[in-house]
């Protein structure tokens, strides 16, 4: 081998390992880097295991007062739901039923996803209003409502990501299909052993807007 | 004095027609049934020999719609809603009118909604993506850096995954429109995560993303960062223009072949981490009850599905003699590689034509002609993708998932053609 050759080469080498050392290298120098601050008020995210949790707390004997005034409306008194807005209590035990009822209590798996779900998106049409406190106040009623917790304990950021919920166990992963397994491409395509009866039609239900054909 | 008597003619006559006009505009309002049989009438006065006033008249100029919109005899093919499903318009979904749309492209105007706190409006100037967690420089983008990054082009079907939701326990809804009108075909133009990536850089530990909407909703879904890059885009395009502000913009997120409610619309943050976020969307909704009381989580991939959009409940048989049977099939997993027709409720079946072109994660036409003396039919269509799943039948789904999983319901639909032309959703069992 040849100085030169083995000279470029171990120059190369010194490139690569410059390359996966140290972070990647902008590759269009297109946009701009993040602020802490900017990242900071978009972030707003919390995780199962509290990650992402704000500083806060708050107690269900609290969040009664700001949930009466700012959710009860849709969502009833006591979680029942009212209209066709949701309930947030209730059906426990349902879900194997004819009619299951999914509410926070019977069937959301994480406290930490009522806290992010309310913070981003609640009171419907003001989102981002409430104060990390009263966020804790709320998911602390609710889960107090659902007999979770006690209604002086004090739900924080710390905590948030150790409350079980009745249904953490109630989820399948990972994702069975294809789950039919039929005839892999090859169905039947004549005299085909299947049964032709009529037993619904959807006129006789009667619930399509506008008149039937 | 002719010539002015025949102007005085044509003054009542264009008052006629635009007497015409405004009850044609009204139609969409009143019955599909009426709109049809509507549709069938001609004015004698312009069939031959006559001469129709367009022939011989000056229509409008140029500029008169400086965006143009359908014909105002198509004023019937619209969204529709079916209002008592939801609590609020802001918080709902209405539905593709398949039946009237021809080829695999769906026209902008006419792409199902599916919003959960409204449309967001936006001025571009004021867009910004951010990317942060598990990246080697937390960056913000504005619409302008996006347009600069190398592009791509690509149809992809987008469906929600309660398309076809009302009907686990029966037929309900008496429409093509209602029963598969969530999902749309649309030409995406924006640039590849995984070229933005190349930008921002990944940490080894990256290994999902939360992708966050910037509607009042601020919609969250977490996505496998192997998914990401292997063919998610951030698109600010459809069909060749500017996406609809009520489909994201001016950018969203698409995932090809997955359901809808990931293709994040109004995309302000994209955050990576090493384990999912579990957000409201993917555990109390978008999660699939089985009998036992347990539900699938994370079932992201549509599978492959068809409907005959003609005949259909909207599209009833109106004369006897030869008619195409038209359709469309598509699936999450790839291409559609064959669509079978029945008329007999599945004992027989015929192979359809398919239409280039045919492409993975994207609607395909297909059609067959058929021949109809005032009999009865029972239609059926059943799609076969390119890994060979099969479109099943509502027993076989309901045999493994029961009739409370609300989402990813692909299973054949029944038409009821009955001796007068018109067309039924039924349910055979």
């Amino acid at each position: 081998m040849s100085g030169l050759v083995r000279c470029i080469l171990s120059f190369s080498l010194i490139i690569f390992l410059v390359n996966t050392t140290f972070a990647s290298e902008r590759k269009f120098n297109l946009g701009q880097i993040a602020t802490k601050e900017e990242v900071a008020g978009w972030d707003i995210d919390v995780r199962p295991d509290g990650l992402g949790a704000p500083i806060g707390s708050g107690t269900a004997l609290l969040g009664e007062e700001i949930y009466t005034e700012g959710c009860a409306g849709c969502h009833g008194d006591f979680g029942e739901g009212a209209d066709r807005w949701p309930p947030l209590v209730g059906g426990e035990g349902s879900l194997a039923s004819h009619d299951p009822e999914k509410t926070t209590g019977s069937y959301w798996p994480y406290a930490s996803t009522i806290y992010d779900y309310i913070y981003r998106a609640m009171p419907y049409g003001d989102a981002q209003s409430l104060s990390y406190d009263e966020t804790y106040e709320i998911v602390a009623y609710l889960l107090y409502m659902s007999d979770i917790i006690e209604e002086d304990f004090v739900l924080s950021n710390k905590n948030i990501g150790e409350i079980e919920m009745p249904n953490k166990d109630g989820f399948l992963l990972p994702d069975p299909r294809p789950d039919i397994k039929n005839t892999q491409g090859d169905p039947c395509m004549s005299n085909c052993q299947v049964s032709t009866k009529i037993i619904g039609k959807a006129r006789d239900i009667d619930v399509t807007p506008e008149d039937d054909n | 004095m002719k010539k002015n008597k025949k102007n005085e003619v044509s003054n009542s006559k264009k008052i006629n027609r635009r007497k015409l006009l405004i009850g044609a505009s009204s139609i969409g309002a009143i019955s599909l049934a009426s709109k049809n049989l509507l549709s069938q009438e001609a004015n004698p006065e312009n069939l031959p020999p006559n001469l129709p006033e367009w022939t011989q008249y000056l229509g409008d100029g140029v500029d008169v719609n400086p965006y143009g919109m359908p014909s105002e005899f198509e004023g019937h093919v619209i969204r529709r809603n079916v209002e008592w499903l939801t609590a609020s318009a802001e918080s709902s979904v209405n539905f593709t009118p398949l039946q009237d749309l021809e080829g695999f492209v769906t026209p902008n105007g006419l792409c199902f909604e599916r919003h959960h706190g409204g449309v967001a409006v936006i001025n571009p100037q004021d867009f910004r993506l951010m990317i942060n967690g598990l990246v080697d420089r937390e960056m913000i983008f504005t619409l302008d850096d996006l347009k600069r990054f190398p592009q791509t082009n690509k149809f992809y079907f987008l469906e929600c995954a309660a398309n076809g939701g009302m009907e686990w326990k029966g037929s309900q809804l008496n429409g093509c429109q209602y029963t598969f009108g969530m999902v749309h075909n649309v030409q995406y133009t924006g640039v590849k995560l995984s070229d933005l990536l190349l930008e921002t850089g990944l940490k080894d530990k990256a290994k999902w993303v939360l992708a966050e909407g910037s509607d009042s909703s601020g919609m969250t879904r977490s996505i496998p960062i192997e998914k990401i890059l292997d063919d998610c885009i951030i698109a600010w395009a459809m069909n060749g223009e500017a996406l609809r502000p009520e489909q994201g913009y001016p950018a969203r997120l698409v995932v090809p072949g997955w359901e809808g409610n990931m293709w994040v619309k109004w995309i302000r943050r994209l955050e990576f981490g090493d384990k999912p976020y579990l957000t409201r969307e993917e555990t109390s909704k978008y999660t699939d009850l089985l009998t036992s009381g347990k539900a699938r989580m994370f079932t992201w991939v549509m599978d492959a599905k068809s409907v005959i959009t003609s005949p259909s409940p909207e599209k009833p048989i109106l004369s006897k003699g030869v008619h195409q049977l038209r359709g469309l099939a598509w699936s999450g997993r790839g291409k559609i590689k064959r669509v079978d027709v029945s008329i007999d409720g599945g004992k027989n079946w015929k192979t359809a034509q398919l239409h280039s072109p045919i492409l993975s994660k994207s609607l395909t036409r297909f059609t067959l002609p058929f021949e109809w003396n005032d009999e009865e039919l029972l239609l059926q269509s059943r799609a076969i993708d390119e890994t060979n799943y099969v479109q099943p039948t509502i027993g076989e789904l309901q045999k493994i998932r029961g009739v409370n999983s609300i989402y990813h319901n692909n299973s054949i639909a029944t038409w009821l053609v009955s001796k007068n032309g018109k067309v039924d959703n039924v349910r055979l069992g």
